[in-house]
């Protein structure tokens, strides 16, 4: 397989989590929908790494899913303080910081 | 072979990307997450980086969806009962006119990512890429990744560890619990008023002996000129 077939699969994927962080109410999902996006990104990276022969793409996306990792630890912490002070889970009913 | 393997991974991620977005309780959502990055893994595979595979099965779908799994249980159960007031109070604030302009704009999004990648006349993204031989450390094995880790990028190594640190302690700290301790746990006892299990030779029971000290223990009135051994009055002895 060519590699534009990856990088159009990592264009969809990357789209539908757009799609989602957009749409979806629940920080639960939107955290979710992020990790799409990453995935995405991780696939063009990983589809290049493999273009030119070049292991640091690999690299790159391995600190990618550390990073994706650390958000995933800080974003759900953050959800479970909001569970705790019984906030609404729910990105348009927090709207404290919105000025 | 390679093809028919590439098609199925891919129709798996997109199937599973759809899911994620779709389905409405955000247990299945992660559910259909877990099955979005094991097929990613096919892919990685598939573009020879064994490494980066496995180590998306392992972190991802192992360890960072069990965490999900285990706060969507936490935080789920009134998730549902509160989407559905809340939904029709945030439609009447302009969120649901939100929410076409979003698939607009991922839409156009889409559309120029895919001019960007396909139009682009490149020689080398028609191609299936750099030659490959397979060996033990050859491209995206273990042994070459560790190489590259700790040799080439040994300050990102060294700088994503520090990163970890800082996440696991801010998660502990974001998602602690406030304010101590319960104000009805702490009881106020007086320095001598310490309560002593009977039978381990204290002075009541030398004084009166066992038996008395056993009866006394349950009592305690207030004129007695015994000390009982729970009451903790005067403790004189």
């Amino acid at each position: 397989m060519s590699i534009a077939w990856y990088l159009s699969v990592s264009a969809i994927i990357f789209c539908i989590g757009a799609v989602g962080v957009l749409m979806r109410p629940n920080p639960l999902v939107i955290l979710l929908c992020l990790e799409l996006m990453l995935n995405g990104a991780n696939l063009a990276l990983i589809a290049f790494s493999r273009m030119w022969g070049n292991g640091d793409g690999q690299i790159f996306a391995i600190v990618v899913m550390t990073v994706a990792a650390c958000e995933v630890c800080i974003g759900l912490g953050m959800i479970v303080a909001i569970h705790r002070r019984r906030l609404p889970i729910d990105v348009d009913e927090l709207r404290e910081l919105q000025g | 072979m390679s093809a028919i393997l590439f098609f199925i991974a891919a129709i798996g991620v997109i199937a599973g990307a759809i899911g994620v977005v779709t389905l409405s309780n955000p247990f299945y959502a992660v559910l259909s997450l877990v099955g979005h990055l094991l097929s990613l893994a096919v892919l990685f595979l598939l573009l020879r980086a064994e490494f980066v595979a496995a180590a998306q099965v392992v972190v991802y779908a192992g360890a960072v969806m069990v965490l999900y799994v285990f706060v969507v249980a936490y935080v789920g159960d009134e998730q549902q009962s509160l989407r559905s007031t809340l939904a029709r109070r945030s439609r009447s604030r302009g969120a649901d006119g939100r929410r076409p302009t979003g698939v607009l704009f991922a839409g156009a999004l889409l559309v120029e990512l895919l001019i960007a990648l396909l139009g682009s006349g490149l020689k080398a993204v028609e191609g299936s890429g750099a030659p490959y031989a397979p060996g033990s450390r050859t491209f995206g094995t273990p042994a070459y990744i560790g190489n590259l880790l700790l040799t080439r990028f040994l300050l990102v190594f060294e700088v994503t560890s520090l990163l970890l640190l800082i996440a696991a302690v801010g998660g502990v700290v974001l998602a602690r619990r406030r304010g101590g301790l319960d104000e009805s746990v702490d009881i106020d006892y007086a320095p001598l008023a310490i309560p002593r299990p009977l039978g381990t030779g204290t002075m009541a029971e030398a004084v009166e002996g066992p038996s008395l000290a056993y009866a006394h223990a349950g009592v305690a009135e207030a004129g007695s000129p015994t000390e009982s051994e729970h009451d903790g009055s005067g403790g004189g002895w």
